[in-house]
């Protein structure tokens, strides 16, 4: 196949940000979850864990919980505000000032039609849902002390609230305090600080669970107000709280980085009375496990350490298939990285800022494994911080490298780049169409700017030195509401193709203005997309890992395409647990598609003969192994490089040479270790041992 | 590490018409571990609760009748079998019966019949299975897999051979032992069964103890064929002092450990009657006791005790094997002895006598034999170092050290340092400690080689020579660790006063001892032990030395909170750990002293608060217990930098 020069990147030190909150909807599936710097991430785990979409945060948002009622969701946190957000448009739709001061949990009645909030002034305030909006409507007895956690008994009855140092049990209709459970505090030092009751579970059977700062999980009987039985399962905190739907089972997270589960089952064989026991405890956090969902096959856990755990529970789904695989989700599913392969430059996307880096040069040439000296360093031109707060949603550069947009909820922004003497200008003037940018993508000749707006619509813009000219706005006819998460054009400027969250992918005919055809409509949401430069050929990859070529001269599926369907995929390929982020293809070799997930890059030669379920898929050490004229014999399309970790970028420059901007992560780990590092380095190891003393 | 304990004397013997015989015929298993069936030589049949050291029955045939194997005890009928006159059909050699099982009855002529099928027909006839010349040596039985193996082995014409009989089905394996030395044939076997494998154990009159392995599954039934060559591997090269040994046996006890009778102690000379346990993992000696008396060669093991003929009685010793590590292997002696029982067995008079007392006999070291010129050498020192003056012994030894194959000469250096050690202990005016210091220096020598030279050195207050020896030795006991650190506290209390440096308000904590003393301690720091032996030697410190030796320790402890460098002045200083470890323990041996002793109060009270801080401390670092275990899991990434231009190929 060949050797390649690669620009292996590490300077994109992408820090994802810590879990703060988890909600998760079982009638759609969705799993909603939110960050420490406030963005919204939507998981749908109907279609393998994708996460179709994201609403940035927003600089000093905290949010501390999120809420499901339908298919609506609301979130509150510590600013004392509720939001709702329009997951259509990805922003939030409005936002109500609680006057509570900050807001510690939220929760609503099984109806759907009450929504509270606990606040730190030590109400519990109550608002009613309708359909456009909230609307306060009381708030119950009000308490000493903040509320930290609430749980609504299904009946509607009674809430369970959790505090500082108590539990208290709430007349829903009254508003009345009913009862009071005091919570013991932890021994030793801490005896003398007040416990916190992170979470709080009101159950059908009337029992509350809680989860406390001074490590405990205790069962009551919400009737009588006693204490049933405690479970010390921490020495430090425990966090959250979920219990599954049928009742019978709960986790709770720690500040250990450990979930532990109970069962309501029956401790001894012959015993018919059932009660909460501590079946499981499972261990997949480095740090504080923050929230928790518990789905009915699995336990879904994500914290400081960033990284969002499906672990299936073995009891409820079928052993070693792919469904009983834990997941673990450290990196966004879509592509954070932009380059502009005439230029070779990389634009990086932060939340709050934008980094444009020129890659390095090297001279001469190197056998494979070499490393190339560097003869120009890779220089960060440009940074670009976010304004107004609001944080970054999408980002592009053009291929010349000279323009550059990005959107946040609330605008689009683009900016001219100079680089001789490197400047960087705002277009100051832009057409007021172009408010919404959920994806942006500059066509290949750098004259036009693509951004997807409302209902899965495209609006295009023309650039060119004086000004930037709304030229006119794409519609697709499935009338759609969902937001387009992929943009695509073609090298050759004649198509555009987006896919939206509906699954739904659309080309248009940029000459003729209109929409060209429709992709007929896969089960599995898109997760990649691109047009081949000279064939036109669109490439899909899905979220199943499946990939479909479709000719848009012919508009159907091409021949390759119909026989890797026939075929089917590897099961070594279908059972990768990462989407593919980016399609790209290669100059040179019009039949190669590079594609590349989180923990490899492929290179898909269509010449070559697929993989058959017995081959090897992963082959390229054997193939290494093997004298040159038996490679062929051997040889198929898929050419797998797993050289690199957490890869973000896969692109080929104009020179040939790839991009990887790969591992990120480690940094992150780095820089968590650093700060404990300095801390510990005098403690650690010499003093440990004084505990025998 | 194993360890052999005080014995007693189960009965005396009554020693046959020549000395060679101990008068006992057998010894096997009662119905439980505390019972066992002596058969003597003669006639009579005894039945002894070993705890209780006395005889419970006796039987005995009639005049004119002999017994000639030892009586099995069924369990199952609760009868004793026994043979006299060899009689049954045909002439028995031995009965085996394993505790559960039947009685098996093997022939002379290597037939092995169930005594159950042979009593219901006691005429049948018995076939030959060995050949002509061939006889039969030694025999046991074994339950391996729930299946029975008769084995015994055989000499013919200076050929041993092994046969592994299997009862029902009825299967015979020959093997060819591999010839040692011609005209050598082993003195004592011994097998066991483990990991399906049958293992046997033999002794070669040069000391050699081989070990052979049969795999149980693959017997097969090929009765008759070919005697397979049985392959060995060499266990234990035991020294034998001169000549061959004559009377002696090997035991297996476990996996790792064999006991072993009438072998010279390694340290004492060429006198053979000594029972040893060696580590065969390590090759090193674990225990060693002296049985007064001729030794005859027997021994039998049961349930953690040792049978020996010896003298004129029958002793039982109790051992005990543990789990070997090389820690303990590497040879702690003598466990639990006081500092008197240890003098006491410096002046076991046998050493005495073979190392200068009978010099019309010059004990010639047994690992000499490999050059004759190191042997001439190791004579004449042998020579001069029992009789000629200091100076010339010096010149002597420093000779012989500058030689260039010194690591060859490991086991003279062991012996001179014993021959040394022996005439100063015997003549106070004898004493040579640059040459003794020289030995300890070529770190060929340890504490289970020469046990009484740190003693030595202690009883001549040589304190260089000590710290020598704790340097180097890697197996001291803790009963000696402990004398040296009393011996070392007694000098410091006694000079300590003019050592102490005396400031009104000190700045930082002052070292109670002086330099020399503190280096002296600190050797004793950096030894190896283990706290359940030091423990109780430790109890045997005054309520005063407690004190200054914690205060010691206490003054190390500050010195390393207060600065981070590991290592203090350069000097040969403990760990924070081990100073810790030692607080731990001193306080643990005398923690109800120093609670009533008003000097250490305010040291406690030091300790206490430290105590405190740091439980304060690792509760706040329990916190981040994640963290620290996250930093532990972190691989050492080689350093790729934020940025390369590499080149890849893909086929």
């Amino acid at each position: 196949m060949g050797e390649f020069k690669v620009h292996r990147v590490r300077f994109f030190d992408y820090m994802p940000s810590a879990i703060r909150a988890m909600a998760f909807n079982s009638h759609t599936e969705r799993l909603a979850l939110v960050r420490a710097d406030g963005a919204l991430e939507i998981f749908n785990f109907a279609d393998h864990y994708f996460q179709e979409k994201v609403i940035p945060g927003q600089d000093g948002r905290a949010v501390e919980a999120l809420c499901w009622v339908g298919q609506r969701l609301f979130s509150a946190g510590l600013n004392g505000e509720i939001t709702e957000y329009d997951l259509e448009n990805l922003r939030p739709r409005y936002t109500v000032e609680a006057y509570g001061g900050p807001i510690w949990t939220i929760g609503s009645n099984k109806q759907g039609t009450l929504l509270m909030v606990g606040c730190e002034d030590g109400t519990v305030k109550m608002f009613e849902i309708l359909k456009e909006r909230i609307q306060f409507q009381r708030n119950l007895e009000r308490q000493k002390g903040r509320i930290v956690s609430l749980s609504w008994h299904p009946s509607g009855t009674l809430i369970a609230a959790g505090m500082m140092d108590m539990i208290r049990i709430f007349n829903a209709e009254t508003g009345h305090a009913t009862h009071r459970m005091l919570v013991e505090r932890g021994v030793g030092a801490s005896k003398s600080r007040e416990v916190v009751v992170w979470s709080v579970a009101f159950l059908s059977d009337y029992t509350i669970i809680s989860g406390d700062s001074a490590g405990k999980v205790q069962i009551w009987d919400g009737l009588t107000g006693t204490l049933v039985r405690t479970h010390l399962v921490t020495k430090w905190d425990v966090l959250c709280l979920s219990v599954s739907q049928d009742e019978s089972s709960l986790i709770a997270g720690t500040s250990e980085g450990t979930v532990v589960q109970f069962q309501f089952i029956s401790s001894t064989v012959d015993q018919q009375e059932e009660e909460w026991v501590r079946t499981r405890t499972f261990k997949n956090h480095s740090h504080d496990v923050r929230a928790l969902a518990h789905t009915e096959t699995a336990v879904v856990s994500g914290g400081m350490d960033t990284q969002l755990v499906v672990r299936p529970l073995l009891d409820k789904v079928e052993k070693n298939t792919q469904e009983s695989a834990m997941r673990k989700i450290a990196l966004p599913h879509r592509s954070l990285v932009c380059c502009a392969k005439k230029a070779g430059l990389l634009l990086f996307q932060f939340p709050d800022h934008l980094e444009v880096w020129r890659v390095g040069e090297s001279d001469g040439h190197g056998k494979p494994g070499d490393s190339l000296p560097v003869k120009r360093k890779p220089e960060k031109l440009i940074q670009l911080k976010g304004k107004g707060g609001d944080h970054i949603y999408s980002s592009a550069l053009s291929p010349c490298g000279e323009w550059l947009a990005y959107s946040t909820v609330s605008s689009v922004r683009l900016y001219r780049l100079q680089y001789n003497n490197i400047s960087i200008t705002k277009v100051s003037k832009l057409p007021k169409d172009l408010c919404l940018g959920h994806q942006l993508c500059f066509s290949s000749d750098s004259t036009k700017l693509f951004a997807s707006s409302r209902h899965s619509s495209v609006i295009v813009v023309a650039l060119n030195q004086l000004e930037c000219k709304y030229l006119h706005t794409l519609k697709p006819k499935s009338g759609s509401r969902q937001p387009v998460h992929l943009l695509c054009t073609s090298e050759d400027g004649k198509w555009l193709a987006t896919a939206n969250t509906d699954c739904e992918i659309h080309v248009y005919d940029l000459h003729k203005r209109k929409l060209h055809c429709t992709v007929p409509i896969y089960s599995s949401c898109p997760t990649a997309i691109a047009i081949h430069p000279t064939t036109s050929h669109l490439v899909v990859v899905h979220a199943d890992q499946q990939i479909f070529e479709y000719s848009l001269v012919q508009k159907e599926y091409t021949e390759w395409s119909r026989k890797l369907q026939k075929q089917g995929l590897h099961s070594l390929w279908l059972e990768r647990d990462t989407p593919v982020t980016h399609v790209t293809f290669s100059l040179k070799n019009p039949a190669h598609i590079i594609l590349h997930d989180m923990f490899m890059f492929c290179i898909i030669d269509q010449s070559l003969p697929l993989p058959e379920s017995k081959t090897l898929l992963y082959n390229q050490m054997t193939l290494r192994s093997l004298p040159e004229q038996e490679r062929i014999r051997h040889s198929h399309a898929f050419k797998i490089c797993k050289n690199f970790k957490h890869v973000m970028c896969v692109s080929l420059l104009e020179d040939h040479s790839l991009v990887v901007a790969a591992e990120p992560v480690l940094h992150y780990l780095s820089e968590v270790s650093k700060r404990a590092q300095t801390t510990l380095s005098q403690f650690a190891g010499q003093y440990i041992h004084v505990m025998g003393l | 590490m194993a360890a052999l304990y005080e014995g007693y004397t189960l009965c005396g013997l009554v020693p046959g018409q020549t000395l060679t015989n101990s008068g006992i015929q057998g010894i096997e298993a009662e119905r439980d571990s505390d019972h066992v069936v002596v058969t003597d030589s003669t006639r009579s049949v005894t039945l002894y609760k070993v705890s209780d050291q006395k005889p419970l029955s006796s039987w005995t045939v009639k005049q004119g009748q002999t017994l000639t194997c030892p009586a099995v005890y069924n369990s199952q009928t609760e009868e004793y079998v026994v043979v006299s006159d060899n009689k049954v059909s045909s002439d028995v050699w031995r009965v085996h019966c394993l505790p559960g099982g039947e009685p098996v009855v093997l022939f002379q002529r290597g037939a092995v019949r169930l005594l159950d099928s042979l009593l219901s027909a006691p005429q049948q006839p018995i076939e030959e299975v060995l050949a002509q010349e061939e006889a039969i040596r030694w025999s046991t039985n074994i339950v391996a897999d729930s299946q029975q193996f008769v084995i015994f082995t055989t000499e013919q014409k200076g050929d041993s051979f092994l046969y592994l009989h299997r009862l029902n089905p009825n299967t015979l394996q020959r093997y060819r032992l591999e010839r040692e030395e011609p005209g050598l044939s082993p003195l004592s076997f011994s097998a066991s069964y483990r990991d399906k494998h049958i293992c046997l154990l033999y002794l070669y009159p040069n000391g050699h103890v081989y070990q052979s392995v049969v795999s149980v599954r693959g017997l097969g039934g090929d009765e008759g064929a070919q005697a397979l060559p049985l392959p060995r591997s060499l266990l234990l090269g035991l020294p034998v002092g001169e000549g061959l040994l004559e009377a002696a046996s090997a035991q297996l006890l476990d996996e790792a450990h064999v006991a072993v009778v009438g072998v010279p102690h390694p340290s004492a000379g060429a006198g053979k009657d000594f029972l040893c346990i060696w580590n065969t993992n390590f090759q090193t000696l674990q225990a060693g006791k002296e049985m007064a008396g001729k030794i005859y060669g027997q021994l039998w093991t049961f349930s953690n005790k040792l049978f020996i003929p010896h003298g004129k009685t029958l002793s039982v010793i109790p051992y005990e094997c543990p789990k070997s590590s090389l820690a303990s292997a590497l040879g702690k002696l003598k466990q639990a002895k006081t500092e008197g029982e240890l003098k006491q067995m410096s002046c076991v008079p046998s050493w005495n006598n073979i190392l200068h007392g009978d010099k019309a006999q010059p004990s010639r070291p047994a690992e000499t034999r490999k050059t004759v010129s190191n042997f001439i050498k190791t004579k004449y020192l042998n020579f001069s170092v029992q009789t000629a003056p200091v100076e010339e012994v010096q010149r002597e030894v420093e000779g012989l050290l500058s030689r260039a194959d010194i690591q060859d000469l490991q086991p003279l250096v062991g012996q001179l340092a014993s021959m040394l050690v022996s005439r100063s202990l015997a003549d106070p005016a004898f004493y040579t400690p640059s040459t003794l210091a020289q030995l300890v220096h070529t770190q060929s020598l340890c504490h289970s080689v020469c046990p009484d030279l740190v003693l030595l050195a202690l009883e001549r207050r040589d304190f260089f020579l000590c710290q020598l020896c704790l340097q180097f030795f890697p197996d001291i006991p803790e009963a000696v660790t402990c004398a040296c650190l009393k011996a070392f506290i007694r000098v410091v209390i006694k000079t300590g006063e003019e050592d102490k440096e005396k400031s009104s308000t000190p700045p930082e904590p002052i070292c109670p001892v002086g330099l020399h003393k503190a280096v002296l301690l600190n050797e004793v720091l950096l030894t190896a032990y283990s706290d359940t032996f030091l423990l109780p030697h430790l109890k045997d410190l005054s309520s005063q030395h407690v004190v200054l030796f914690l205060q010691y320790l206490q003054f190390l402890y500050l010195k390393y909170s207060q600065d981070a460098s590991p290592q203090m002045h350069g000097l040969r200083s403990p760990s924070l750990t081990q100073i810790m470890d030692w607080v731990c323990m001193v306080l643990d041996a005398h923690f109800t002293v120093l609670v009533m002793t008003p000097e250490a109060k305010g040291l406690l009270v030091n300790l206490h608060s430290f105590v405190k801080s740091q439980v304060r401390l690792v509760s706040e670092l329990g916190k981040i217990e994640g963290s620290l275990q996250e930093l532990n899991k972190m691989k050492v990434k080689k350093d790729v930098g934020q940025y390369s231009i590499e080149i890849i190929e893909l086929f």
